[in-house]
C-alpha cells in the first residue's frame, strides 16, 4: 500500500487540510500547543479591538481600527498556517489509512462451533481463541496462528509485495494477518486477537496518527517552548510600564504582534506535522512503528544486532573454491563433484556445478539420466549419483566420508586432515568428494555476504554505531565472516539467551540497542531491545514483541529507520533554531518602531530603514505568518541526513539554519515593507 | 589619558595571574571533595573530626538531593534569621564603639537577604549604620558561609553528573566544614594578613577623632576592615565595610590592594571550571570555557576602558576638555584599574567598586549590566558554574537535536524533565529582573528613588533589580534604596534569584544522578570543541539579549545614542 501511495500531495489532501486547518481552531483543540494558544488568545483580543479599539483603555486615533484589524486578519492567517501543515501531515497517513480500511471491510468467517459444524458469522464478531476454516479464494478474516494445513497467500494488501508466501501449521511462518487473501488449499485458523485489536487496526490507527503520543523529545522540546514563550510573554508585558516611564503607550495590538513575533511560533506550528511526517517516512519504507518513540530512539541507537544468516550472508553456502587431496588432480576433483552435484538442486549443489562451469568443466544431465540419484539424508549426510556402470560418486560432510571409505576398508589421503582444517580454520565449510572409495578432494563452500553490506556497515560505523552479528556458527567461521563483512563484533555459537544476555550487557552501559528478527525465539529479545524490528513473514509472537514491523520483511532496513529516527530530530532542532534565530531580525523592526515616538534617537537602531512603525510591526507579523508555509515542504521531507562527525554535521546545520535564521528575515521583512509600502497600508 | 598601552597590558596581565592561579587551584578544589589527602592533612583531619564531632555529624553519611537540598536550605534559613536578629538588636549588643542603633524592620530584611544569598547589596551605610559585631557577626561570617553554600552547591550538582545510577550527592555538613577549614578561612587568613600589611585597618577601636589644620574636627570610621575586605573579595561577596566599598582608601588603599582584590575575586570562580574539568574528566571541556569566557570578560573590560578613556563627547563639546571620564573615579586607581574592576566585579559577581559605575558612560554601563544579565561569565562563587551547566544543557538540547541524536550531556540523556527544570532555571532570572524594574519605573515608590530623570533614572532601577537578581550586589548608586519599597522588593527578588536556581538544579543534578553514562561514540556531539563552545555562547548571548534587548534599549542603547544625537544636532 505505502508503494501506491507515494505521491505526496494530491488535491483531495490539500482540499481536506484546509477544511481541517478551520476544524482545529477550536480551542479545545489548539490548547493542546501552548505557543499557538497563545497566538490564538491574541487573536481574539485583536479582534475586539478592531470592534473598539478603546473597549481596553486607551485613545483611539484615526487608522487604529484598520491596524487592529490588519493584525488580527494577519494572526488568523497564522494560526492556519500551522493547522495547515498539521492536517496535511495527517491527511497523508489517511489517504493511507483509507487503503487499509478497504482491505478490512465486509469480511465473513466460516467459524467451527463447539459442535464441529461451521457457521458463517460477520468477522467483527470473532473473538481471541476462536476457530476458523479459511479455503482458497476466501480472505482471510482476523489475525491468528495457522493449526492446519498449509497454503499460499496473496498479502499485497498489507505488504505490497504481490508475489504470495507459504503459510503453514507449525514453524516460523505460522501467522496470518486478516484482510489478506488465501490462494490454494485450506487453512484452519486459530484467531488471536479480539475486534480492534488486530494488526490490520493498529496500522489504522498508527498512520491516522489517532494513537499518536508526543514522543519524550517532542514533551521537552514543547517544555522549551513553552519557556520560551513565557519569557517573551514577561519581556512584551513589561514593556507597556517601561515605555509609561518614557512617556509613551504603545498599544495592545502592537504589543500582541510583538509577543506573537517573538515566541517561537514558525516551530511551534511545525512541531506535530514534523512528528507525523517522521512516522510517514517510516511506513513510505513499508515499515510500520509502533509507535513515534521508537522511531525516535532508531536515531539513537548505539548498537545494530544482526543475525548473519539471511542478513549479512544470503543464507546459503556456495562453493567458493576445489582443493585435490590425495595426488589428484584439481581437473579430477571438479569431474568428479559436478557428476556427484549434477542432479543436487539445493544451492550448495548448484553452486558446485556453476563455479566447475566457470573453471571450464560441464556435463550434460542427458548423459546421466539411468543414473540413480542419491539425495542428502540426515542419516548419510552425503549425497550423489550412483552411475549405471556401478561407479559411486558422493560429495559430504568430511567425517561422514571418511567413515564411509573406512568401513570400505580403505583409508583416506593423509593430507586430507590437514585440508579440512584449513578451510575450517579460515571460516569455510568442507565437503568432501568421493569416487568410488577414493577421496578426490574438497570443495570449499564459503558463506557469502550479500553485496554492499561492507558499505552499510561502514557508514553504520560514521554514524557511530556499533553492530554485532549474531551465528550458530562455530568461532572461526564467525570470525571469518566478521572480518569480511566489516562488522565490529561478534558472538558465534549463539543461542537465543546470548542475544537476551548482550542486548542487557549493552543496555546496563546505557546503550541503546536495535535488533531484527523473526523467530518465536527471537520475541523475548526484541522486546528486550530499544528498538525492535520484526520480520512481517515471522511469528506472531515475534511481530508483537518487537516496536517496528518490517513488511518487505528485510533485516538491513534497519539501517534506514536509524537514518529516518536521525533525520526527525535533525528537523525538529533545525526549525527551532531558525525559529529562535528569526527573533533577532524582528527586533531590529520592531523595537524601534515602537519607541521612536518617545526616543527618537532609537531610530538608529532601525537598520532595514523601513518605512514607517506600523509598516515594521506588519511586516515583521506577515513574515512571520508566510514562513510557516515556506517550511512546510521541510517539515516533510525532513532536513537531509548524510553520515559524518558530529561536530561537522552540527556547524552544518547551524551555518543553514541559525546563521541563516538571522539573516533570511532582515530580507524578508524588508521586502514585505516595500510591498506594504506599495500598497499604500504603511500609514494605516 | 588615551587607551594606554600599559593599561592595557595591565589588565591582561591582571587576568593571566587570576587564571595563572585559579586553574591549579582548581585541582587542589576537586581533591578536597573527592576524599584526596591534602599536605596539610594532619592539620585539617583533626580538627574536622572535632567539628564533625561537636555538631554530631556523621560524615560517612551520604544524601540524595533532596536531602542534601534540605539541609542547605534549613542551614540558610537558620543563619538569615540569625543575621536578621544581630541587624535588629545591634544597638543592645556589645562591640558598638559608636553606639549605632539597631535597623529597621525592613533594612535588617534586606541586608540579610542580601548577605545570606551572596548578593551584598547595601542599603546601608556600613560605617553608620552597622555595629562591629554586626559586621563581625553577622556581615563576616555570612560572607563565608554564603559562598559556602554556592560553592556546595555546584561541587553536589557535579557529583550528580558524573554518577552512575547512584542517588548519592555527597554530604552537605562535610561539604560545608570543608570549604571553610580547607578553603575559605586559609585563603582569607593569609590575604587579610597581607591586606593589613598594604595599609588596610584591623581594629576593634570607635571611630578616631581627629584635628584638622583648620581647626575642624573629622570623624574617621575604622574597625576590623582587613578581615572582612579578605573574605569579601575571596567570597566574591563584594559588601564593603564602608558605604564607598572599594573606592574607600581603608579598604583599598592603593593600586596594588585593588589588583589583589581583583585577583582575590577571580581565584575561586576561574578554579571551578578546572574542578568541573576534573570531574568529568575531560580537560578539552575546561579549556574550551576558560577561553571563550576569558575572551568575553577581556572584551567587556576593553569596552568600558575604550570608552571611558574615550571620555564623554558632550564635555568635550561643552567645555572644550578632552581626556578620560574621570566622574566617579579615583586617581589612584585610574582608567584601566577600575575598567578592570567594573568588568570583573560583575563577571565574577562580586559586587564590590571601586569606581561609580552610576557614572560610567552609557556604552560602559551595558557591560556589568549585560555580565549580569547572563551572570555566567565564569560567574560567582558556585552558581556562576551552575549557571554555566544551565546554560550548557539547554545549548545541549538545541544542538543534540541538529545532530540526529536525543541530546545528553556528558553521556547522560536530557528528558522533559531535566527540560522543565532548566527552563525553570532561565526563566526565573529575566522574570526576577523585568517584573520588578517594570512596576518600580510606573509607582511612585519606586521612581522618587531616582537620583537622575529620564533614561539614566531608568537605568538605575534596572541595574539595582539586575544586581539583585543576579546575586551581584555592586551598586549604580544613585538610587536610593533604603526605603520600604526597594527594600522587600530588592530582598525578594535576591532571595528567589538564589534559591529557586539552586532548587531547579539541585533537583536536575538528582535525576541526572539516577541515570545511567551512555559511552560516546563517533555519533555523540562533543561538547568539548570550540565549534560547540560558539554555539554555547551564541545561545546565552542570543537568548540574553532577546530577552533583555527592549530594557536595554530604554537604557543604555537609548542613552548613548541620544548622547550621539545631541552631538550631531550641535
Amino acid at each position: 500500500m505505502a508503494k501506491q501511495s507515494a505521491k505526496t500531495l494530491t488535491g483531495e489532501i490539500v482540499s481536506h487540510a484546509i477544511r481541517e486547518a478551520f476544524v482545529k481552531l477550536d480551542p479545545r483543540i489548539l490548547i493542546r500547543n501552548p505557543v499557538m494558544f497563545v497566538v490564538e488568545i491574541g487573536f481574539l483580543i485583536t479582534c475586539i479591538l478592531s470592534l473598539d479599539p478603546t473597549i481596553f483603555g486607551g485613545y483611539h486615533h484615526p487608522g487604529q481600527r484598520t491596524y487592529d484589524l490588519l493584525v488580527a486578519v494577519i494572526l488568523l492567517i497564522t494560526i492556519l498556517f500551522g493547522n495547515f501543515a498539521e492536517a496535511v501531515a495527517e491527511g497523508r497517513g489517511k489517504a493511507q489509512a483509507d487503503s487499509l480500511r478497504k482491505a478490512k471491510t465486509d469480511l465473513t468467517a466460516q467459524r467451527r462451533k463447539s459442535s464441529g459444524e461451521y457457521e458463517v458469522v460477520p468477522a467483527t464478531t470473532l473473538r481471541k481463541g476462536d476457530i476458523v476454516r479459511v479455503i482458497a479464494g476466501d480472505m482471510i478474516p482476523a489475525d491468528g496462528e495457522v493449526l492446519e494445513g498449509l497454503g499460499s497467500v496473496d498479502e499485497s494488501a498489507i505488504t505490497g509485495e504481490s508475489a504470495p508466501v507459504i503459510r503453514g501449521a507449525g514453524g516460523d511462518f505460522s501467522s496470518v494477518t486478516g484482510g489478506t487473501k488465501l490462494l490454494s488449499d485450506e487453512l484452519m485458523i486459530q484467531v488471536k486477537v479480539d475486534p480492534g485489536e488486530s494488526f490490520l487496526d493498529q496500522m489504522i490507527r498508527l498512520v491516522e496518527g489517532a494513537s499518536r503520543q508526543k514522543t519524550p523529545n517532542e514533551l521537552a522540546l514543547s517544555v522549551l517552548l513553552a519557556g520560551l514563550t513565557l519569557i517573551f510573554g514577561i519581556v512584551v508585558d513589561t514593556l507597556e510600564p517601561m515605555a509609561t516611564y518614557v512617556h509613551g503607550s504603545i498599544g495592545i495590538a502592537t504589543l500582541i504582534a510583538l509577543l506573537v513575533c517573538l515566541i517561537p511560533t514558525t516551530i511551534g506550528a511545525l512541531l506535530s506535522a514534523i512528528g507525523i511526517a517522521g512516522m510517514d517516512r517510516v511506513i513510505r519504507f513499508n515499515v510500520i512503528a509502533k509507535s513515534g518513540k521508537a522511531v525516535e530512539a532508531a536515531g539513537d541507537i548505539n548498537t545494530l544486532i544482526l543475525d548473519k544468516t539471511g542478513t549479512i550472508t544470503i543464507g546459503n553456502r556456495l562453493a567458493s573454491e576445489f582443493i585435490p587431496v590425495g595426488g589428484h588432480t584439481e581437473k579430477e576433483l571438479i569431474e568428479s563433484a559436478v557428476i556427484s552435484s549434477l542432479f543436487d538442486e539445493t544451492p550448495e549443489g548448484r553452486s558446485v556445478v556453476d563455479l566447475a562451469r566457470e573453471r571450464g568443466v560441464s556435463f550434460a544431465r542427458e548423459a546421466y539420466t539411468d543414473a540413480e540419484n542419491i539425495e542428502f539424508s540426515a542419516d548419510t549426510r552425503m549425497s550423489g549419483l550412483n552411475l549405471a556402470d556401478g561407479t559411486i560418486y558422493r560429495k559430504g560432510a568430511v567425517d561422514a566420508i571418511r567413515r564411509y571409505v573406512e568401513e570400505h576398508g580403505e583409508s583416506v589421503p593423509s593430507d586430507l586432515a590437514q585440508k579440512t582444517e584449513g578451510i575450517a580454520k579460515e571460516g569455510g565449510t568442507p565437503l568432501a568428494v568421493l569416487r568410488g572409495t577414493e577421496v578426490y578432494g574438497l570443495i570449499y563452500l564459503k558463506d557469502i555476504v550479500k553485496p554492499g553490506m561492507r558499505e552499510r556497515f561502514e557508514k553504520l560505523r560514521r554514524m557511530g554505531i556499533k553492530t554485532v552479528m549474531c551465528t550458530g556458527d562455530n568461532p572461526l567461521t564467525a570470525a571469518t565472516i566478521a572480518k569480511e563483512a566489516g562488522v565490529d563484533d561478534f558472538i558465534a555459537e549463539a543461542k537465543p539467551e546470548d542475544k537476551m544476555r548482550l542486548i542487557k550487557a549493552e543496555q546496563e552501559q546505557g546503550k541503546l540497542v536495535a535488533m531484527s528478527g523473526d523467530g518465536t525465539n527471537d520475541a523475548p529479545a526484541l522486546a528486550q531491545a530499544d528498538v525492535g524490528l520484526a520480520m512481517n513473514s515471522g511469528t506472531m509472537a515475534a511481530k508483537e514483541a518487537g516496536n517496528m514491523v518490517d513488511l518487505d520483511s528485510d533485516p538491513t532496513k534497519l539501517i534506514e529507520v536509524v537514518s529516518i529516527g536521525k533525520q526527525l530530530l535533525i528537523t525538529r532542532g533545525a526549525i527551532t533554531t531558525f525559529s529562535i534565530a528569526n527573533d533577532v531580525a524582528k527586533y531590529f523592526a520592531i523595537i524601534p518602531a515602537i519607541f521612536v515616538k518617545m526616543i527618537p534617537s532609537l531610530q538608529a537602531l532601525n537598520v532595514m530603514r523601513l518605512t514607517s512603525p506600523q509598516s515594521a510591526i506588519l511586516s515583521a507579523l506577515i513574515f512571520n505568518a508566510i514562513i510557516i508555509p515556506m517550511l512546510i515542504p521541510l517539515a516533510m521531507k525532513g532536513v537531509q541526513y548524510r553520515p559524518m562527525s558530529a561536530t561537522s554535521l552540527l556547524l552544518r546545520n547551524l551555518l543553514l539554519y541559525g546563521v541563516g535564521g538571522v539573516i533570511a528575515p532582515f530580507i524578508g521583512i524588508k521586502l514585505i515593507d516595500l510591498l506594504i509600502t506599495a500598497l499604500g497600508f504603511a500609514h494605516v | 589619558m588615551r587607551f594606554t598601552v600599559a593599561g592595557s597590558i595591565g589588565i591582561l596581565a591582571i587576568i593571566a595571574i587570576i587564571l595563572g592561579l585559579g586553574i591549579p587551584f582548581g585541582g587542589y578544589l576537586y581533591r578536597v571533595f573527592t576524599g584526596g589527602h591534602s599536605r596539610f592533612e594532619a592539620v585539617f583531619a583533626p580538627f574536622e573530626r572535632l567539628l564533625y564531632r561537636l555538631v554530631g555529624v556523621n560524615p560517612s553519611v551520604q544524601m540524595d538531593w533532596k536531602a542534601y537540598l534540605r539541609a542547605l536550605m534549613l542551614v540558610n534559613f537558620m543563619m538569615m534569621i540569625f543575621a536578621y536578629l544581630i541587624f535588629r538588636l545591634q544597638g543592645i549588643l556589645p562591640f558598638n564603639p559608636d553606639h549605632i542603633p539597631g535597623m529597621s524592620w525592613d533594612l535588617a530584611f534586606n541586608t540579610a537577604a542580601s548577605f545570606i544569598t551572596n548578593t551584598n547589596w547595601q542599603n546601608y551605610a556600613g560605617e553608620q549604620s552597622m555595629s562591629y559585631l554586626g559586621q563581625m557577626l553577622a556581615i563576616t561570617y555570612l560572607q563565608f558561609t554564603s559562598a559556602a553554600t554556592g560553592f556546595v552547591a555546584a561541587i553536589a550538582f557535579l557529583r550528580g553528573l558524573v554518577a552512575h545510577k547512584s542517588e548519592s550527592l555527597g554530604n552537605f555538613w562535610v561539604d560545608l566544614i570543608k570549604v571553610h577549614t580547607r578553603v575559605l578561612l586559609p585563603l582569607a587568613v593569609v590575604f587579610a594578613v597581607v591586606l593589613v600589611g598594604l595599609g588596610v585597618p584591623q581594629t576593634l577601636l570607635g571611630a578616631q577623632i581627629a584635628h584638622t589644620l583648620q581647626g575642624s574636627t573629622q570623624t574617621i570610621s575604622r574597625g576590623p576592615v582587613a578581615s572582612l575586605e579578605a573574605i569579601k573579595q575571596l567570597g566574591t561577596n563584594g559588601g564593603g565595610f564602608f558605604n564607598a566599598n572599594s573606592a574607600h582608601p581603608f579598604e583599598d588603599p592603593t593600586a596594588l590592594t585593588s589588583v589583589l582584590e581583583m585577583i582575590a575575586m577571580g581565584l575561586i570562580p576561574t578554579a571551578l571550571l578546572a574542578t568541573f574539568g576534573k570531574f568529568i574528566a575531560n580537560r578539552r571541556q575546561a579549556v574550551v570555557l576558560y577561553v571563550l569566557l576569558t575572551a568575553l570578560l577581556i572584551i567587556g573590560a576593553f569596552i568600558v576602558y575604550a570608552n571611558e578613556v574615550g571620555g564623554n563627547p558632550l564635555v568635550h563639546q561643552a567645555l572644550g576638555l578632552s581626556g578620560p571620564n574621570m566622574e566617579g573615579k579615583e586617581w589612584r586607581f585610574g582608567p584601566a584599574l577600575s575598567s578592570a574592576f567594573v568588568a570583573m566585579t560583575t563577571a565574577f559577581t562580586t559586587g564590590a567598586v571601586n569606581t561609580m559605575h552610576d557614572s560610567l558612560m552609557p556604552l560602559s554601563q551595558l557591560v556589568p549590566l549585560l555580565f549580569m544579565m547572563f551572570n555566567l561569565i565564569f560567574g560567582g562563587k558556585g552558581v556562576g558554574l551552575l549557571n554555566i551547566l544551565m546554560f550548557l544543557l539547554i545549548t545541549v538540547f538545541l544542538s543534540g537535536l541538529m545532530v540526529g541524536r536525543t541530546p545528553e550531556i556528558f553521556g547522560k540523556k536530557i528528558e522533559a524533565r531535566e527540560m522543565k527544570l532548566a527552563t525553570v532555571a532561565m526563566l526565573v532570572h529575566p522574570f526576577l529582573i523585568l517584573v520588578p524594574t517594570a512596576i518600580a519605573v510606573v509607582t511612585k515608590a519606586g521612581t522618587s528613588s531616582m537620583l537622575n530623570p529620564g533614561l539614566h533614572g531608568f537605568t538605575e532601577v534596572l541595574y539595582a533589580f539586575t544586581s539583585a537578581a543576579a546575586n551581584n550586589g555592586s551598586a549604580f548608586a544613585g538610587l536610593n534604596g533604603n526605603t520600604v519599597f526597594y527594600n522587600l522588593s530588592l530582598g525578594i527578588v535576591m532571595l528567589l534569584g538564589r534559591y529557586v536556581s539552586i532548587i531547579a538544579m539541585f533537583a536536575i543534578a538528582g535525576s541526572l544522578a539516577k541515570k545511567a553514562i551512555i559511552p560516546q561514540t563517533s555519533g555523540t556531539l562533543r561538547t568539548d570543541t570550540f565549534a560547540f563552545g560558539s554555539v554555547f555562547v551564541a545561545v546565552f548571548v542570543i537568548v540574553g539579549a532577546l530577552t533583555f534587548f527592549p530594557a536595554l534599549a530604554i537604557g543604555p542603547i537609548g542613552e548613548q545614542l541620544q548622547m550621539m544625537s545631541h552631538i550631531v544636532g550641535h
